[in-house]
């Protein structure tokens, strides 16, 4: 109800507000400002698009460019050679691609299961220290990770589980503990108490009530955690360098070995792997993220 | 619908539980690693030696991510603040679909396009050169200090904005009708009016992006190889180059202090809110 009065009032504002400030100048001049004001703003996107795509376009370059030396601008010949190497069904690049949306949905799994009852107990239940314990989930983030990491990898040495695929979903699982305890924790507390309550009068018991109530309208708020915890998986590089070194190579490892060995073809091309569902992902994310459950995350 | 607060804590036991195997034990093992010697005595002297290597390093790390920090705040603000108060339709329409592209680009692949981008002949220096804007010998490499912080502000200005205008587009649109209405600039309507309303949301981005960058060995990896470098480097280094867990887990206590500092701040901010409440 108030978004709608809200929205109302928006689309109201700027037929009010220009109208004191154009009153005053002479005709000639407003449109000398309008102009100069409108170049100023084309010229400031274009600056800002610039510094935005400009890295991203040199990444296509160098995945089409087939030999790119130092006084040529462009590259020197294009060609699609290298992509058919990252791409060969026996390749590493392949191998790795699976290793890594692997690990990233079990990664889900595993931080989904623990996240949605500590959100909905965070969101809705009376907790001893809720404070310390919201700032304990950031913590994993919140501490340099590498320190952490090395830890880990000596305890995991230990118990065997360095270089297998479960020791590095553990690590990123906690990693992204912190976007889907918050996230699912803001989208409980986004929920109208009183559906729930109706739920509750007309008799549905507390459990009915969670999973044909509050669930349901948490959900999008809690498939966007999902999201988070895939890409922060896929993305991860760091757990991984400690962790998983040197059986399980995830993208971003392939990645940093074509980089630093001065492959830039290869390490451009796995960049642009990792970047589709990174994009995809962008562009979907405010339909599952409202206003409503992001006002509220930290809190 | 008050509860004991039993089941609550039964439901959040497990999350509890994998940050308690995952990051309180390692945490410890760190702690008592950089502490003590090997004859288990404790000692600072893996403090003293940290401190004489890698100092040099340590106010590096502190420069790039203040910086870093101050610069992804200002620039989020300037955007958050342009979609909310901006009378232009186009503009908004073309920076709300602009803005967010590096969102969930990961920092291995951000680190990748701008070893390429900034190069001494990458797609920048070029770009300056053929639009006349730069002479093709004063092209320099960024890929120092400057390109870690430019990498980073790339890449966590869109998570900031992000938050930061949907906190903006959820306050009362009352109130900055009320100031437009009474003549203040659309500037000072952003400062004072807007901006104290969702500094809460500010923070815990700011906060959240403070120590993440803090935490990234990729970008000063690839991005800048030579000295000095960040602290996630030299631990990296540390363990890699010589199993040196001792002086390695020093380096990572200073670098706890410094997130540590930050995360009071926010700390101290939010009982302060709480108290307002």
């Amino acid at each position: 109800m108030s978004g709608n009065v809200r929205t109302s009032l928006a689309s109201a504002a700027p037929a009010s507000i220009p109208l004191p400030v154009n009153q005053g100048l002479p005709a000639p001049r407003v449109r000398f400002w309008a102009y100069g004001s409108t170049l100023f703003k084309v010229l400031g996107l274009g600056a800002f698009a610039f510094f935005l795509f400009g890295p991203l376009a040199n990444l296509v370059l160098w995945s089409f460019a087939e030999r790119w030396y130092a006084p040529f601008k462009l590259p020197v010949t294009y060609g699609t050679r290298y992509w058919e190497v990252v791409f060969r069904p026996t390749g590493d690049a392949m191998s790795s691609l699976l290793t890594s949306v692997g690990i990233a949905c079990l990664t889900v799994l595993v931080a989904l299961a623990v996240s949605i009852p500590a959100g909905y107990a965070l969101a809705r239940l009376k907790l001893p220290w809720r404070t310390a314990l919201m700032i304990l989930f950031l913590l994993p983030q919140a501490f340099p990770s590498v320190a952490i990491y090395i830890n880990v990898a000596r305890v995991f040495y230990s118990i065997g589980l360095t270089g297998t695929v479960p020791g590095v979903v553990l690590v990123h699982a906690a990693h992204g503990l912190v976007y889907s305890v918050w996230i699912a924790a803001a989208a409980f507390a986004a929920v109208d108490r009183d559906l729930e309550l109706a739920a509750r009068n007309i008799g549905a018991s507390p459990l009915r009530t969670f999973f044909t109530i509050t669930l349901p309208l948490a959900a999008p708020g809690i498939m966007a955690s999902a999201i988070f915890v895939f890409l922060e998986s896929l993305d991860e590089f760091t757990g991984t360098f400690f962790v998983g070194v040197p059986q399980v190579t995830t993208l971003p490892l392939l990645l940093y070995n074509a980089s630093m060995g001065g492959n830039y073809q290869i390490a451009s091309i796995t960049a642009l792997i990792l970047l589709v569902p990174s994009v995809l992902f962008m562009l979907v994310i405010e339909r599952f993220l409202k206003a409503d459950v992001l006002s509220k995350v930290g809190q | 619908m008050e509860r004991p607060s039993l089941i609550g804590l039964a439901l959040i036991a497990p999350a509890l539980a994998m940050i308690g195997a995952l990051f309180l034990y390692p945490l410890g093992f760190s702690l008592v690693s950089a502490f003590t010697e090997e004859s288990g005595r404790l000692s600072l002297t893996h403090f003293q030696k940290a401190y004489e290597l890698y100092s040099t390093d340590i106010l590096f790390t502190l420069f790039i991510v203040i910086v870093s920090t101050l610069l992804t705040g200002l620039i989020s603000i300037a955007i958050a603040g342009i979609l909310t108060l901006s009378e232009t339709p186009w503009l908004i329409t073309a920076l709300r679909n602009l803005y967010r592209w590096p969102l969930f680009i990961p920092f291995i692949v951000a680190a990748q396009c701008m070893r390429t981008f900034l190069a001494k002949n990458g797609l920048m220096n070029n770009s300056f050169v053929a639009l006349g804007l730069m002479e093709p010998l004063q092209a320099t490499s960024f890929l120092d200090w400057r390109g870690i912080i430019v990498t980073f502000v790339w890449k966590q200005v869109p998570f900031v904005t992000l938050m930061l205008a949907g906190a903006m587009a959820s306050i009362d649109r009352a109130t900055i009708e009320a100031g437009r209405n009474l003549g203040a600039s659309r500037l000072r309507v952003l400062i004072e009016i807007v901006l104290p309303q969702v500094f809460q949301t500010l923070l815990v981005g700011l906060v959240l992006s403070f120590v993440t960058m803090l935490s990234v060995l990729s970008v000063p990896m690839m991005v800048a190889g030579s000295q000095p470098t960040m602290l996630t480097v030299d631990m990296a280094f540390r363990i890699n180059s010589y199993g040196d867990y001792a002086t390695a887990n020093a380096l990572g206590v200073i670098s706890y202090l410094i997130a540590g500092t930050v995360a009071w701040i926010y700390l101290r901010h939010n009982v302060k809110q709480g108290a307002q409440a």
